[in-house]
């Protein structure tokens, strides 16, 4: 049984994370991790079979910076808006660490077009507790989206 | 409706190409006819991806849903994805390991090489029924596609008047082919999927486009992967179809080069250079880039140490599906392919020097969809259609469209 405290914790750190992510805060979005965190965004069929590939892999907050820095001032784009929405939490310890799964759908608004959905999956995640809160040790983002519209261009 | 298309491709040149040619649905339909299903080989996929008896993939020529399958001699089939029956498309997964291939609706069986060999009630029941006396299984067969493999890339093709393969590369492409594809043996690293809302061509001129890279793409230009002041060479096959383009980077930084280049960032740095970790390759034999198109759907890509194949598969005038396929090779280090998965973070839907190529193939649509009477204006380094030693030309561009208009008479 998960102290209470520590899903409201938790729940908390993903609604920063998103809120940083919906809201254009890209610069905030390495400081949810640890220095040498990970975030890799993987096609589910590609997590299925084992094969490593990703569509982003990032293996340090640099790494991190890098593509903020990529997103805000190199990769020409479409401007859009999107929105995550969480299911809820599974939740379970591993020694010091909290390894947590959580469905998410985000929407994607693009100037003078409707709302669509634009990738859908699940994050499987490692977090760990620091001096500065709770922190992602690593975050996998599965994504079930066959066909990714175009590009991805911000962080899931 | 009055067409005016294809009557209105004036220019006696193919650097003028006209809008209608990426929108009408006339000219998409002659495509998928004298094109993906004409003479011309299309890529399926690569030998490592169906290595056991019985394996196979599922991928489209045109629009056209294909099977390529491990054949239990060792060979490789190709056949067209639904039922001499009645039209089902029976296979639904995209692998998969089979020993026959067995349609849902009615149970008819095909082997491997797409033979007919058994269907449910053929003789009737109790007398009542059946097929028809004379009925032939050979007469009911799956399409049967042409196929030829070399070195471990599989192509396929519908039309019987195909010249062999390693003709249709010819030699001058082929070298280049074979630089990547020498024999060695391939492991396969995953795939990459996206929808570009583009006409497929656009993607074929993207990459016999030398020009763009070191001004759309930032990383390009200030890490000196790709710009106008390194060696490089523009080279076609006979028929102008196929194409290499080949360079080697250098130093990057600041110059003359990147003066009137606003996406050049002098002070820009990487926090994590471990991106950026290359590592020359002696098969490479100089260039750090190689970037060949075979008409009509496959690009090969080395960047660096990033190798991929691109599969183009047309979803009408608007819009085709683009397909990455990373590799490595049998005897990379650990180290090696841990290189090639992070410099792929450069390439594919949200790749730091591709992310943005699929999204100005979609502002070039949206152009070209709302101002049919004009054209586009591919002349830089001239009208003219030949091999260079340099990349400030749109000459493979020229190449291009000048077979494109033999082969779709127009
Ligand atoms: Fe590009």
């Amino acid at each position: 049984m998960i102290d209470p405290s520590v899903r409201f914790a938790i729940e908390q750190l993903y609604a920063a994370y998103t809120s940083a992510l919906d809201n254009g805060r890209f610069d905030d979005w390495p400081d949810f991790f640890i220095e040498d965190g990970r975030y890799v965004l993987i096609p589910r069929e590609n997590h299925d079979r084992g094969l490593p590939l990703a569509t982003m892999s990032l293996e340090s907050r640099g790494m991190m910076k890098d593509r903020v820095y990529g997103v805000i001032n190199t990769l020409f784009h479409a401007p859009y808006y999107q929105r995550h929405i969480l299911g809820p939490m599974r939740i379970e310890e591993d020694g010091d660490a909290l390894l947590v799964e959580a469905n998410y759908v985000v929407f994607r608004t693009k100037r003078n077009e409707m709302s669509e959905v634009f990738n859908t999956g699940r994050y499987i995640d490692r977090i760990v507790n620091t001096d500065d809160g709770l922190r992602f040790a690593e975050k996998l983002c599965v994504f079930d989206s066959e066909m990714i519209p175009n590009s991805i261009i911000y962080p899931i | 409706m009055t067409r005016h298309f294809p009557h209105d491709w004036q220019s006696a040149n193919v650097s003028r190409i006209p809008y209608p040619l990426y929108t009408d649905e006339d000219v998409y339909r002659r495509e998928l006819e004298a094109i993906f299903y004409g003479p011309h080989w299309s890529y399926v996929g690569l030998s490592c991806e169906i290595s056991g008896p019985g394996d196979y993939k599922e991928t489209s020529i045109g629009e056209r849903s294909v099977i390529m399958v491990r054949d239990p001699d060792g060979s490789i089939n190709v056949v067209e994805n639904h039922c001499a029956h009645r039209g089902v498309k029976f296979c639904q997964e995209r692998f998969g390991t089979v020993k026959s291939f067995i349609c849902p609706y009615h149970q008819w069986n095909y082997n491997l090489k797409g033979d007919l060999t058994g269907l449910p009630f053929r003789r009737g029941f109790k007398g009542q029924g059946g097929m028809p006396a004379d009925f032939d299984t050979k007469q009911h067969g799956l399409t049967k596609l042409h196929v030829a493999e070399h070195n471990g890339v599989v192509f396929a093709t519908f039309s019987a008047d195909t010249p062999p393969l390693l003709d249709y590369i010819g030699p001058k492409i082929l070298e280049w082919f074979e630089r990547t594809f020498d024999g060695r043996e391939l492991t396969l690293l995953g795939y990459s999927r996206q929808r570009i809302p583009g006409n497929w061509k656009l993607m074929q001129e993207n990459i016999k486009d030398p020009y763009h890279p070191g001004l759309l793409h930032t990383w390009f230009v200030t890490f000196g992967l790709w710009r106008a002041d390194q060696s490089s060479r523009m080279i076609m096959d006979e028929h102008g179809r196929h194409a290499a383009m080949v360079s080697a980077k250098n130093a990057g930084g600041g110059g003359e080069v990147t003066q009137n280049v606003s996406s050049f960032k002098a002070d820009m740095a990487l926090n994590d250079d471990r991106m950026l970790d290359i590592v020359p390759e002696e098969w490479w034999k100089g260039p750090t880039v190689v970037m060949t198109t075979i008409f009509p759907s496959l690009i090969l890509q080395q960047q660096v140490n990033s190798v991929s194949t691109r599969q183009i598969q047309p979803r009408g005038p608007g819009k085709f599906d683009f397909v990455w396929t990373h590799f490595g090779f049998k005897d990379d280090t650990p180290e090696m392919t841990r290189r090639r998965l992070r410099q792929a973070n450069l390439f594919g839907p949200a790749g730091f020097v591709s992310a943005d190529d699929g999204e100005v193939i979609e502002f070039s649509q949206q152009g070209f969809e709302q101002d049919p009477a004009n054209e586009t204006y591919a002349e830089l380094g001239g009208t003219d259609v030949a091999d260079t030693e340099h990349m400030v030309t749109e000459t493979l561009i020229r190449g291009m469209y000048g077979y494109y208009r033999k082969v779709m008479d127009l």
